[in-house]
């Protein structure tokens, strides 16, 4: 039985799409068998972020509505095996997508894939209330930034109430934070929020902190998920979340600045990557 | 010609492979696609229903087994259509 993690935020240009193309793909390279499902239809992106945009030929509203089977609709990717892209309709609205609809290709995706992910879109409408329906997990993105923190927020009040795990009466959803764009020199001269600021107001268990990295604008400019840059802090820190959600351990990094090197190391110790 | 144009190409090259010059590239390709396509609806779905219906007319294919694959570039997009065909041997279902 698959595992269905959303990625959602509340806000938009947080960093969903980016995350769930990273996840999905460190998921993937661990050898779990993932799908990453873009659930913002009208507006796709998912398949820019992952470089599978010239080959997109069926959609989940397809799918849906029954134009195209499930294994049509889905791009299996070339560089990570084991991993899948469903992409959303960038010519239907909204309300094509429907809870029957989704819940049949959820159904049906759990019995090939481990894990299914799917990219929430901003909001909290339609299609966002659909991402999250059918969630066992979140990994709710969030900027260390006051309208992200409140949105962030107002999304995790949506998870409580309104998925199916909450309707059902069973275990809620399981609450991950995901930091983006973080900044520790910021932090450390009083100009962004803390991670234990963030934390405490949101009070949900930290999976990772990405730092900001000129990285994830160049793997977006690529349409490499940036977790696929191993030598960039933003692909490291991904990775780092990735293997904490396997249930590894691994102490948090990038939420230190790095301090600046003395005369001996700066003689020394070269350019930090 | 004069030697300047020799620095002048490089550096046009150099330009050319850029990452953000990937960006615009892929961005062009698909942006231009989907111009086109929102003129006119979208004929894949119907295209590859009919295609089936063609096939089935002749032999029994398991429509599950009909994939399209597409890849759509600036000059040209190939449209690759495989239809698996039961052997002589193989059962239909």
């Amino acid at each position: 039985m698959a595992q269905v993690i959303v990625v959602t935020s509340g806000k938009g240009g947080v960093g969903k799409t980016t995350s769930s193309a990273a996840f999905a793909t460190g998921l993937a390279q661990r050898g779990k068998k993932t799908v990453v499902i873009d659930f913002d239809v009208g507006l796709r992106n998912l398949d820019l972020i992952m470089g599978v945009e010239r080959r997109v030929v069926f959609d989940i509203v397809n799918v849906i509505q029954g134009e195209a089977k499930l294994n049509q609709a889905l791009i299996r990717d070339k560089r990570v095996d084991g991993l899948s892209i469903l992409p959303a309709s960038q010519t239907r609205d909204k309300d094509a997508l429907t809870r029957e609809g989704v819940q049949g290709i959820i159904e049906e995706l759990s019995k090939e894939f481990d894990y299914i992910l799917c990219d929430s879109p901003a909001g909290i409408e339609k299609g966002a209330l659909l991402a999250l329906y059918f969630a066992d997990a979140a990994v709710v993105v969030t900027n260390p930034e006051v309208s992200s923190v409140r949105d962030s927020d107002r999304i995790l009040g949506v998870l409580q109430s309104k998925s199916k795990r909450a309707e059902e009466g069973k275990e809620p959803v399981k609450q991950h934070l995901l930091l983006t764009r973080y900044d520790p020199a910021r932090v450390e001269r009083g100009e962004m929020l803390k991670l234990d600021d963030v934390l405490e107001i949101l009070a949900i268990p930290l999976l990772g902190v990405i730092p900001e990295s000129e990285s994830v604008l160049k793997a977006s400019n690529s349409g490499n998920p940036v977790i696929l840059d191993s030598d960039s802090p933003a692909g490291q820190a991904y990775a780092d979340a990735v293997a904490r959600f396997l249930g590894e351990e691994k102490p948090h990094r990038f939420i230190e600045a790095e301090k600046k090197k003395g005369f001996f190391g700066r003689l020394f110790g070269g350019r930090a990557a | 010609m004069s030697w300047l144009n020799f620095f002048r190409t490089r550096r046009d090259e150099a330009a050319a492979a850029t990452n953000a010059n990937l960006a615009k590239d892929r961005l062009q390709v698909i942006i231009s696609h989907e111009r086109v396509s929102r003129t006119r609806e979208d004929f894949l779905p119907k295209m590859q229903q009919e295609l089936v219906a063609v096939v089935t007319r002749y032999v029994a294919v398991d429509p599950e087994k009909v994939q399209v694959n597409l890849e759509r570039g600036a000059d040209l997009s190939t449209l690759a259509i495989e239809i698996e065909l039961p052997g002589p041997k193989g059962k239909l279902t």
